[in-house]
């Protein structure tokens, strides 16, 4: 593979490192993101929450705070005109809480004042009684239902079993571990913020928002404000990273409501502790995992119990409970598995998706059980991988076959090849900030183990288990110029830059213009689930082309050729013969065509009662190796390097395909080593970003990758989603180099210097 | 009826070498919030509120600080630079011109600290290694790129301005 290198291409096309064209606005500071947006005549917002992880609300009483100067309006639950609750999958969540708050945090008022210290104190003033009522906290009593329910729907809000093949199976081998999981933050820097404009006399209101999905947040917040769809308008405030946060509702209803309350513009603005408890996180999880094999490593059967606590709120935990189960085999054959998985409520912080969506956790789980696999049977972790990788035409668990591409042993055996560090402990000029603890200079290079660690995985693409998953793009061509309409949430990952090269590959132009993101067209789906490559890049492509035939067939009337015969060669039209050639600019002169599309990818089944059905649409496989050195007296760890090989179908701007691929690493990494929400009796202890760790410049190490391309041919451009399988398998190879270095078991993440010291 | 928080402070700031004159303001209010909500300058981001991820950098009298730490009221006498005092809107920098071109932006909030962090850093080392640029751009956090393309981009304006000088 080339190496990759940026250079300055603003009219690439397909396959060239473009650069992004928001670029230069972002680094001179002049894009606008959500937060950013002002009107004249503002009113700020603000949020009360419950203090309590259970509580019965007593009574409220605002009036102390309405006395307060600049005080505009104030809010409960009282004064939502529409449904009482939202939610993606169930809508089980109040707009405000009414009788019962079920998490600390839980929005139970909001105010709008003229400045945000009047929001303050304005929130101080508001006099909640509450009547404490026994949290829930262990998602084991929710399962086995000696507690009782926490809300109307009850506290499993999800079980599913997986049976396949011989359930009485068994191997020469058995190797079995609990594996657990704390909760990740997404923790995008740009904090939740809309605005909200009402229109007069209510009939509606303009949002801007920074949001994964317009529609879905337009329908929900609809539904709450007792308006039509059509009189909630939403425009994508710029986003400022997403990961999976920004997909729920959080402040969009309360800031539309203020606004329709007060009549004027209305800004809310989280603060990074509210950030912590207002959206939903990473499921911690419990997996544990046996797994049968024959004396030579080869896989014979899976039995795992995974249980997912999901949190006071359903938001999308089924879901992610149904991708952990049919990935618990990992990108390994194996005919026989026993899976059962509960997602189950709590009063804990509501969790729902983050990048990897269920998958992170059960890779977790199966790669730790890879590796005591390679050790029970003498193998090495690389080749029991490589004994039982995936091919074409294998099932998964789910009765499901792997079609199309499956280069898991590709990525194995080209991981693997990639060079190692050369450096030694501390580096070549013993420089401290190469040690564990770094700044710190607490260790002593003598003592410093190096360990390196190996991780597969597979992640679906796409949205499962019979979703109607659709995007929506308008294409126009008018004067050699493409105008894109679509409403895909930008949230960083580049789909702007590829929409742009799509429109130029299809069309030859040179020039492309985007519309405003928003709700002025069909839904686009969520940015979520590896999805808007594939999804939206599908929609564009399929709106460019529609396009292309309207110009073909015109310029076939208008020169006498066959509509067939022409094809796009540079920025020219050209026919097959070769005796004809047009510049696009030309022939798009005085004319307009103009098209939309709705790309939908092939259906899917729902899983049955024995967890059997093709409820998928594709997978991608990634592996990663990671080289860590550790302080076994301190317990610090300091991760040197991580290779990888990611299948990624096609490289379509190598570039931004790198950035996902070190982004994505650094997630996994920090979830590995040193993010977690600590919770204690449903409180949140860390809500900030001096008590939860994120990953700096000293923490991440350089990576070295392989892209692996096999274009994939149900892909409407070969190209899989890449954002997700970075953060799934690199947590694990991580874990499993602290284990190589300090030779023993870890169970947990993120792993703590005492379970490296205990 | 309350009385309200005293939206009566007056003070003048020297913004990227302009005098701006603030009016009415709480006496609370940090520079970050002022900079923003009073003078328009939208461009310096607050993200962690608590010093801790350097999305609003700024140069108060040549230092890098963290605009959500420092009281407006308390800078007034001394020259700040934002971003947007970096270089002309349309006419990019080295550093800006070389963070587009090295992919080091994805969502782009941390970017506008990131830049004024690596100005401050290669006028103080004109040649940072790459453990010295890890080292000083360590107090801004980005969430996006995995910080492999950013150390790209500040190699690359340490390379050019080199190779210009010579």
């Amino acid at each position: 593979m080339p190496a990759i290198v940026g250079e300055r291409i603003q009219g690439g096309r397909l396959g060239d490192s473009v650069t992004r064209p928001d670029g230069t606005a972002k680094v001179q500071g002049s894009f606008q993101f959500s937060s950013d947006l002002h009107a004249e005549n503002c009113l700020w917002g603000a949020t009360l929450r419950s203090p309590h992880p259970y509580a019965r609300i007593v009574s409220i009483d605002v009036s102390a705070a309405y006395r307060i100067n600049g005080v505009e309006a104030i809010i409960t639950a009282a004064d939502v005109p529409g449904k009482p609750t939202y939610g993606l999958i169930s809508q089980d969540q109040p707009v405000f809480a009414s009788e019962v708050v079920r998490y600390v945090g839980e929005p139970v008022a909001a105010v709008a004042a003229d400045h945000p210290e009047t929001c303050r104190r304005a929130l101080e003033a508001i006099v909640v009684v509450y009547e404490v009522l026994q949290p829930l906290t262990d998602p084991e009593l929710a399962i086995d239902g000696s507690h009782p329910p926490i809300h109307p729907d009850g506290n499993l809000i999800r079980h599913q079993r997986i049976v396949c093949g011989d359930v009485h199976a068994t191997g020469d081998i058995v190797v079995e571990g609990t594996y657990v999981l704390g909760m990740q933050d997404q923790a995008f820097l740009g904090l939740e913020a809309a605005m909200a404009l009402p229109d007069p006399g209510g009939a509606g209101v303009q949002l801007h928002v920074a949001t994964q999905w317009l529609h879905e947040d337009q329908k929900q917040i609809a539904a709450c404000l007792g308006l039509e769809p059509s009189a909630v308008r939403l425009t994508l405030g710029g986003v400022g990273g997403a990961f999976g946060a920004r997909e729920d509702i959080s402040l969009q209803v309360h800031t539309c409501l203020l606004a329709l309350r007060t009549g004027r513009p209305m800004r809310m603005h989280y603060s990074r502790e509210e950030s912590f408890l207002g959206h939903v996180h990473r499921h911690p999880a419990t997996v544990w995992m046996r797994h049968h094999a024959t004396a030579d490593g080869h896989l014979v059967k899976i039995e795992s119990r995974m249980v997912f606590d999901g949190g006071a709120y359903a938001s999308t935990s089924s879901a992610v409970l149904i991708n952990a189960v049919t990935h618990a085999q990992g990108p390994y054959r194996c005919a026989n598995a026993v899976v059962d998985g509960y997602a189950v409520r709590t009063n804990n912080l509501p969790c729902g998706a983050m990048r990897g969506f269920g998958v992170v956790q059960a890779c977790f789980a199966h790669e730790g059980q890879m590796d005591q696999l390679a050790a029970a049977c003498g193998l090495d972790p690389v080749e029991i991988r490589l004994r039982n990788a995936m091919v074409i035409g294998d099932r998964l668990i789910t009765g499901q076959v792997i079609e199309n591409v499956a280069p898991v042993e590709r990525c194995i055996r080209e991981t693997a090849a990639l060079p190692l560090p050369d450096e030694p402990v501390g580096g070549h000029d013993h420089d401290p900030m190469r040690l564990p603890g770094g700044a710190g200079r607490t260790a002593d290079a003598g003592h410093v183990r190096r360990g390196i660690g190996f991780a597969v995985s597979i992640k679906n693409l796409m949205y499962s288990e019979t979703f109607d998953d659709y995007s929506t793009a308008r294409c126009r061509l008018s004067d050699g110029v493409v105008t894109l309409k679509f409403a895909t949430s930008e949230v960083g990952q580049g789909f702007v830059t590829i929409a742009a090269q799509i429109a130029r590959s299809v069309l030859g132009v040179d020039e492309v213009r985007l519309d405003p993101i928003d709700t002025g067209v069909g839904s686009a789906g969520s940015t979520s689930a590896s999805r808007q490559t594939w999804m939206s890049g599908g929609a564009v492509n399929a709106a460019c082309l529609k396009v292309r035939g309207l110009l073909f067939d015109h310029v076939a009337a208008t020169h006498g050729l066959g509509a067939d015969s022409l094809a796009i060669d540079g920025a020219d039209i050209v026919n097959a013969a070769g005796t004809f050639r047009l510049a696009v600019d030309e022939a798009s002169s005085g004319v307009s065509f103009d098209e939309t599309v709705e790309y939908r990818h092939k259906p899917t089944e729902d899983l049955d009662e024995n967890g059997q059905g093709d409820c998928h649409t594709a997978f991608a496989f990634v592996a990663h190796r990671a080289v860590v050195d550790v302080d076994p007296e301190l317990g610090l760890v300091k991760v040197i390097q991580i290779a990888t090989a990611q299948d990624v179908g096609r490289a379509l701007n190598p570039l931004s395909v790198l950035g996902q691929i070190e982004g994505g690493i650094a997630q996994g990494l920090g979830l590995a080593v040193m993010e977690e929400i600590i919770m204690s009796d449903g409180r949140v202890r860390n809500p900030s970003f001096t008590d939860y760790l994120l990953p700096t410049f000293l923490d991440m190490p350089n990576v070295v990758v392989s892209l692996i391309e096999e274009p994939d041919p149900i892909a409407p451009l070969g190209a899989k989603g890449v954002g997700e399988p970075p953060t799934i398998s690199s947590t694990p190879a991580i874990v499993a180099a602290i284990r190589d270095a300090i030779g023993k078991p870890l169970f947990r993440v993120p792993v703590r210097p005492i379970d490296i010291i205990g | 009826m309350s009385d309200g928080i005293g939206l009566n402070e007056q003070y003048t700031l020297h913004v990227n070498g302009e005098a701006f004159s603030v009016c009415d303001a709480w006496l609370g209010e940090s520079l970050l919030f002022v900079l923003r909500e009073r003078l328009g300058l939208m461009g310096s981001k607050g993200a962690c509120e608590q010093g801790e991820c350097g999305s609003c950098s700024v140069l108060v009298a040549g230092e890098l600080v963290c605009s959500c730490l420092v009281l407006a009221a308390s800078a007034t006498d001394q020259p700040i630079v934002t971003i947007e005092g970096v270089a002309p809107l349309g006419s990019p920098s080295d550093v800006q011109q070389a963070f587009v071109d090295a992919g080091a932006v994805q969502c782009g909030f941390c970017t506008p600290g990131l830049i004024m962090a690596t100005h401050s850093l290669l006028e103080r080392t004109a040649s940072p290694t790459e453990s010295e640029i890890r080292e000083e751009l360590s107090g801004n956090v980005c969430r996006c790129t995995g910080y492999g393309r950013i150390i790209d981009a500040v190699q690359r304006v340490a390379v050019n301005r080199r190779s210009a000088v010579q």
